[in-house]
């Protein structure tokens, strides 16, 4: 049996396989689609202070080989996620990890400060890169001294594992990397979606209600390995690799390129089950090229 | 219900008029239950430029035959590429999505309205409602007659009356312009539609202001079909709700409307 684990800061996973914020719900939704306890790790729905309603209808438009989101980080905010959801999910045997959002610092701090209270979120990934929200978001994680300071702020109110998940629309994302690596972050995830937009050449209009929106699926694998090979020649800190990924053989890439662990997004979308086939799929590869452990993978591009 | 990623063999491809077409599906498994309302999300494969899956409600489920029926009408490619798809292949489903329709009781006596597409699910309804069929009335709209959609198996299971824009077919305009919605509405007690958004808004305020049940099905664009992705949201007076999971039926109280 190849042995699929992979540490990242203090937490073991059972695998690099994980689900990516927003595009799993809370797990649950998926439950009965596959086997939940099989995967690395399940990054939850995108998470923040306050009830959020999200932005207008229409949020989506699909693109060639993927789509353009603009939800907006519709959920009902932290109190409920602790109340009503955590209660529910708790006892899933994988890291369930929550995806921090916040419009100020102070949002994301105190937001953080709630998390820290849960037994069982061992690790949060703070979302310093939404393309799809007013304030905040993405404005974070576009320039370095910000991005640094936000990461400073949560990492003195937080002691367990650290994720920062990166965004791809910037000019160079190994800076931004090391930025947050420099503050504390244990890990950085990367990349969120990118910023497109859609025009319905009929009626002239935007199709989407907030012109632009964020792109995902295999449209962005590309982007997302050279991202995630640059970042991973940057840093120290593990890197958390997605864009794109559909199949075993995308996930092996990133991994080959650099990533830690992995997490699988817009995938879900086609097919539920693939996370899980993901996992099969890797230790096939593993022991079909005699590895013994991920960490032989990992990297392993050979320029 | 367990939801399911399941590969389902196309038996028939049929051909009802220009744009719309019948396809019966055979699982290799016992059929879970299905009711009015639900929808399927069908992959569509090897057809340029469609990455998502597409939605499409179920118009019968044959249990015993392992069989479920779509009616998939020609709106864009992935419609078009699906109407394509020959005997013997292999489609690949999410299933069984979404809420049903809320089922009528004993002494119910209902309206079922469907224009184009959206006879599908309001068929399924007259089928399985358990009322005396004297109870049960639908009512179809279509342009014109060659969209219009006749399943004759279905006409036992109430009456059926037609409209068509150009008056090619049963009375000339809208559905909301035929008889039996402009003057005997009152004696309805539930409401049930599905079809073009002008149509079933039309109707659900008409429906509000007389203040009958109505329950609508939405058909807003879908990502994952269920439950994750929130694009789908419909803005309701209890917010955001999502259309695949909280719907595809609403009551018209509910909506905004
Ligand atoms: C719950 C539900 C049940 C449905 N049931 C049926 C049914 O029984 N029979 C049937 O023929 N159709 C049904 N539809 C509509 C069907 O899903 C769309 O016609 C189909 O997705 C269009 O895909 P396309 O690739 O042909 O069109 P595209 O080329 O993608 O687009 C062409 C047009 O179709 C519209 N469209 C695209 N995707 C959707 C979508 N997900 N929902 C609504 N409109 C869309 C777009 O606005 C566009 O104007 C249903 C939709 C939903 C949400
Ligand atoms: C509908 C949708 C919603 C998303 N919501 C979030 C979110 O709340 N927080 C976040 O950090 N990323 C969010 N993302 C980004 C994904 O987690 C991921 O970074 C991105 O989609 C790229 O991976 P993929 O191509 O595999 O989907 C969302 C993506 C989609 C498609
Ligand atoms: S289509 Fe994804 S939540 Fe409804």
């Amino acid at each position: 049996m190849v042995n699929l684990g992979i540490k990242i800061h203090e937490l073991d996973f059972k695998n690099p396989i994980m689900l990516a914020s927003g595009t799993c719900g809370f797990g649950e939704e998926i439950a009965d689609f596959l086997d939940l306890s099989r995967l690395g790790g399940i990054v939850v729905k995108g998470t923040t202070l306050k009830h959020r309603e999200g932005n207008a209808y229409p949020r989506m438009a699909e693109t060639p080989s993927g789509m353009l989101n603009a939800v907006g980080l519709q959920n009902k905010g932290v109190d409920n996620f602790i109340a009503n959801i955590y209660p529910r999910i708790k006892d899933i045997d994988t890291h369930i990890i929550v995806n921090v959002n916040g419009s100020t610092i102070e949002d994301y701090v105190a937001l953080t400060e709630r998390l820290n209270e849960l037994d069982k979120i061992p690790a949060i990934e703070l979302n310093i890169s939404c393309p799809n929200v007013k304030e905040g978001g993405m404005a974070f994680g576009i320039s370095c001294p910000s991005a640094e300071a936000v990461v400073k702020a949560v990492r003195k109110v937080y002691s367990k594992t650290l994720i920062v998940k990166l965004s791809p629309n910037v000019t160079n994302i190994a800076d931004i990397a090391k930025a947050v690596e420099s503050q504390g972050a244990d890990s950085v995830s990367l990349i969120n979606t990118l910023l497109g937009m859609a025009v319905n050449a009929e009626t002239r209009k935007p199709v989407l209600s907030t012109i632009t929106g964020g792109l995902s699926g295999p449209a962005i694998k590309p982007i997302a390995l050279r991202m995630v090979w640059q970042v991973y020649n940057a840093v120290k800190i593990p890197v958390m690799g997605m864009g794109g990924i559909m199949n075993a053989t995308d996930a092996i890439e990133f991994m080959i390129a650099g990533a830690s662990t992995v997490q699988i997004g817009t995938a879900i979308f086609i097919d539920p089950t693939i996370p899980v086939q993901i996992v099969d799929g890797l230790a096939l590869y593993m022991e079909r090229h005699k590895m013994q452990s991920v960490s032989e993978l990992i990297g392993s591009l050979q320029c | 219900m367990k939801k399911t990623v399941i590969d389902l063999l196309l038996l028939e491809n049929k051909q009802l008029n220009k744009d719309n077409f019948l396809l019966k599906l055979q699982s290799p498994v016992p059929v879970s239950d299905i009711f009015p309302g639900q929808f399927v999300n069908v992959e569509i494969k090897d057809a340029q430029e469609i990455f998502l899956r597409r939605p499409f409600s179920v118009l019968d489920v044959d249990y015993q035959a392992q069989t479920i029926t779509l009616l998939v009408k020609i709106l864009g490619r992935g419609s078009k590429k699906l109407t394509e798809a020959q005997p013997g292949v292999q489609i690949s489903t999410i299933l069984p999505l979404g809420k049903s329709f809320t089922l009528p009781e004993k002494d119910d006596h209902i309206l079922l309205i469907g224009g184009g597409s959206g006879v599908a699910p309001m068929l399924f309804l007259a089928k399985l409602c358990g009322l005396d069929p004297e109870n049960v009335h639908v009512l179809i709209g279509a342009r014109s007659i060659t969209d219009h959609i006749d399943i004759e198996e279905y006409k036992p299971f109430g009456n059926f009356y037609f409209t068509t824009e150009d008056g090619s077919l049963g009375e000339k305009g809208y559905v909301t312009n035929h008889p039996v919605f402009t003057n005997k509405l009152n004696e309805f007690t539930k409401i049930y539609t599905c079809g073009p958004d002008l149509m079933m808004k039309a109707i659900g305020r008409i429906a509000l202001e007389n203040k009958l049940f109505c329950e609508v099905s939405l058909e807003n664009m879908m990502a994952c079909g269920f439950g994750v992705c929130l694009c789908c949201v419909e803005d309701t007076k209890a917010g955001h709700k999502c259309v695949c999971t909280d719907g595809p039926v609403f009551n018209v109280n509910d909506l905004k409307w």
